[in-house]
């Protein structure tokens, strides 16, 4: 794919909910094998976005055109959200974790891959009485899952109930449970929040390897700063549902807009001395 | 006063008598009046008497027994909080346990093969372990629409019914036999299912709750006032029984009976002992069936389902499937009871496919531990067999299933059986079987 084609535009996007305007006219590219972070206050849009994009909500205006390197121009808001991960590969992660607690940490990962296995199992009849071409594409299954648990260092977890896990080690395995959907686009909706300083660092290497090494494209939205100006190539700030910036990270860090909306007017917040503006 | 102070967590001796004390304090001040004072009538006159022994006495009983209280509460409270703390000490303690469970399934199998072997003579036994076993093959029917894919359905025996009319109408009106019906009333009652399912993909817990509760109504006034199909509330009588590979069980006449063919003295035994192994096979092909779809990705899905629904959407799963999917099973293997229903009983009525059923059916799956398939056997050995013992004393036996049931909710809140065990293991090596 030349550089010139995104992975992702984002056209004229709006969403609507009454009388309130969550998203406000955004328009956003998204490149392929790179990092783009979403950020912007609480109640910016960035969420909503995210619903937009996934096919959980239906944008009022816009459109979300994603090029499919098999199946062409796909229009993401028209489709389910189903078949927004199925078909279009953009799979996605929850603020709130949603794994399934009771459920090891294996399950999690090989119902993430129900698609092909259920292919594989013809109506479950295949299934049923164990015929080889189900038991590969289980043994495939299990392979792929295995391996993304051994990459995030939770291979030792798979036999436990997901729900029985630390909350930075969930967030693990949420995102390798995304990762088990084999996404083009992988959208990470605050990985970082309620992770130790530690942990941080080690989903920041983590996320540099996908995009860069998998050529896994990422959407990040991130409150935690230290991990989104370090691993994005991009980043995109909402506030009020409009975009008020966009570009590289050390643009961003110095952009009056950004900061005008983090820390509000220099009258509205008394404690900032002006000098720290740069 | 009492329950206010047992809130509060004592542990010590010393704290105890404390609290022992202030309770006697309360039951003194308490006990002046009551006790310590009294009336007497003396000559027309009324004079105030004093009791004292007996307030003291009082007042020690208070603070001896809510001393005992104390202790026996504080003793209870410790063996749960130990009993908590091993079962998070060892996660693997719940695998440790499966050899057990496993030996008590297959203990229940020997038991329920030999049963009609060892009351042969005893026609009433094999007729309620036939009971038995219809609850269990409709408790594991639900258990894929409960149990596993978490949607509550209150009408579960429409099934049940619909099932039983295929059969009935099918071999009444066109002479079809047992095992021709079987997997037609299964395809029916599948389609119903869907029917169900289809209009109530959007809703969950209460709202689907009271949506299959009413289906189920609606499906059994239709069975009362469609007097031309069903019948009414007469129901459909003289429903041919099932008969061993075309041999009837009936007293030697012309055609080759079981009997005869065996060269056996003719009993009506035969026949219940039949039925039995019948259903007996039925409910085992059943649990076979639902096992194996548990470790599909079909089954894991009805699971994830019941976790988290959008969580699934956004794994690609296409719930509307998984859902309709999960409805069609398990009303298919309602209605496959519901044919041996039809068929062991002869006669079927709107009378036998109440809403009692219903929730006799789904306190089976909720006491069996949900998506528990020995926890269903269990329960429905108690709720089946709990009424039987009961019909000596008639009007306790409600009284005496609900106390049960209350019991089994206290003791064991998730269920008798309420362990999950994993669909396949990393340890393993590969993927459970």
């Amino acid at each position: 794919m030349s550089a010139a084609t995104p992975l992702l535009r984002v056209d004229r996007l709006t969403m609507r909910f009454g009388g309130l305007l969550a998203i406000d006219d955004l328009s956003l590219d998204v490149a392929a094998r790179q990092i783009t972070g979403v950020i912007g206050p609480n109640g910016a849009g960035k969420t909503t976005f995210f619903n937009c994009l996934t096919g959980f909500y239906k944008p009022t205006i816009g459109s979300v055109r994603m090029h499919h390197p098999r199946h062409g121009v796909l229009r993401l808001e028209e489709l389910a959200s189903h078949q927004v991960a199925r078909r279009a590969q953009v799979v996605r992660t929850f603020q709130n974790i949603r794994l399934f607690p009771q459920m090891t940490v294996l399950e999690n990962l090989i119902v993430a891959q129900h698609n092909a296995l259920q292919h594989a199992s013809r109506f479950s009849l295949a299934g049923l009485f164990g015929l080889p071409g189900y038991r590969r594409a289980e043994a495939a299954a299990m392979g792929k899952a295995i391996g993304w648990l051994t990459r995030l260092g939770l291979i030792d977890k798979a036999d436990t109930p997901a729900g029985a896990l630390p909350y930075g080690m969930q967030r693990r395995i949420e995102i390798a449970r995304a990762l088990c959907v084999d996404p083009l686009l992988l959208c990470l909706d605050e990985p970082a929040a309620g992770l130790n300083p530690r942990e941080s660092a080690e989903l920041n290497e983590l996320l540099k390897r996908l995009s860069r090494d998998d050529g896994i494209a990422i959407l990040l939205i991130e409150h935690d700063m230290s991990v989104v100006m370090n691993v994005s190539d991009h980043i995109c700030v909402l506030n009020y549902g409009r975009k008020i910036a966009e570009g590289p990270p050390l643009a961003i860090q110095r952009d009056p807009n950004v900061i005008k909306a983090y820390l509000g007017e220099e009258d509205a917040d008394e404690q900032l001395p002006p000098e720290t503006t740069p | 006063m009492a329950t206010l102070v047992l809130a509060t967590r004592q542990e010590s001796a010393a704290a105890r008598l404390k609290d022992a004390a202030t309770v006697a304090v309360v039951a003194l001040l308490l006990g002046i009046p009551m006790i310590g004072l009294t009336t007497v009538d003396q000559g027309g006159a009324l004079r105030v008497a004093t009791r004292w022994p007996a307030l003291a006495a009082f007042v020690a009983a208070c603070f001896c027994g809510r001393l005992l209280l104390r202790y026996v509460i504080d003793r209870l409270r410790q063996r749960r909080r130990t009993r908590e703390h091993a079962d998070t000490a060892t996660p693997n303690e719940n695998t440790a346990a499966n050899p057990w469970l496993n030996r008590l399934g297959w203990g229940a199998l020997a038991f329920a093969l030999l049963l009609p072997v060892a009351f042969s003579d005893n026609r009433y036994v094999v007729d309620t372990a036939t009971t038995v076993l219809i609850y269990v093959m409709l408790g594991w029917g639900l258990n894929v629409v409960v149990g596993l894919a978490g949607l509550l359905d209150l009408g579960y025996v429409a099934f049940y019914a619909v099932g039983a009319y295929t059969y009935a109408l099918l071999s009444t009106q066109f002479g079809w036999g047992f095992w021709q019906a079987l997997p037609v009333a299964g395809g029916v009652t599948a389609s119903f299912g869907i029917l169900l399912g289809w209009p109530t993909l959007r809703l969950r817990g209460d709202y689907l709750a009271i949506v299959t509760l009413g289906f189920g109504e609606i499906i059994r006034i239709v069975l009362v006032n469609w007097t031309e199909m069903s019948g009414g509330p007469n129901g459909i009588t003289s429903i041919p029984r099932p008969s061993f590979f075309g041999l009837p069980f009936k007293p030697p006449g012309d055609a080759p009976t079981f009997a005869a063919a065996f060269g056996l003295e003719f009993s009506p035994s035969h026949r219940v002992i039949f039925l039995y192994y019948l259903i007996l096979l039925l409910a085992l092909l059943t649990n076979l069936f639902v096992s194996r779809m548990r470790q599909l990705p079909i089954g894991r899905a009805w699971e994830a389902m019941r976790e988290d629904e959008i969580a699934c959407k956004a794994m690609g799963i296409n719930a509307r499937n998984v859902k309709l999917s999960a409805f069609a099973i398990g009303a298919m293997l309602g209605g496959f009871a519901g044919v041996f229903f039809a068929a062991r009983q002869g006669f079927i009525s709107p009378e036998s496919f109440t809403f009692n059923e219903s929730a006799i059916i789904l306190a089976i799956v909720v006491l069996g531990g949900m998506g528990s398939q020995l926890g269903v056997v269990l329960a429905s050995l108690v709720l089946v067999l709990l009424p039987e013992l009961g019909r000596d004393f008639a009007e306790y036996r409600m009284l005496l299933f609900g106390a049960a049931m209350i019991l089994i909710m206290i003791w064991k809140p998730g269920g008798i059986l309420a362990h999950r065990e994993p669909t396949l293991r990393y340890l393993s090596g590969s993927a459970a079987r």
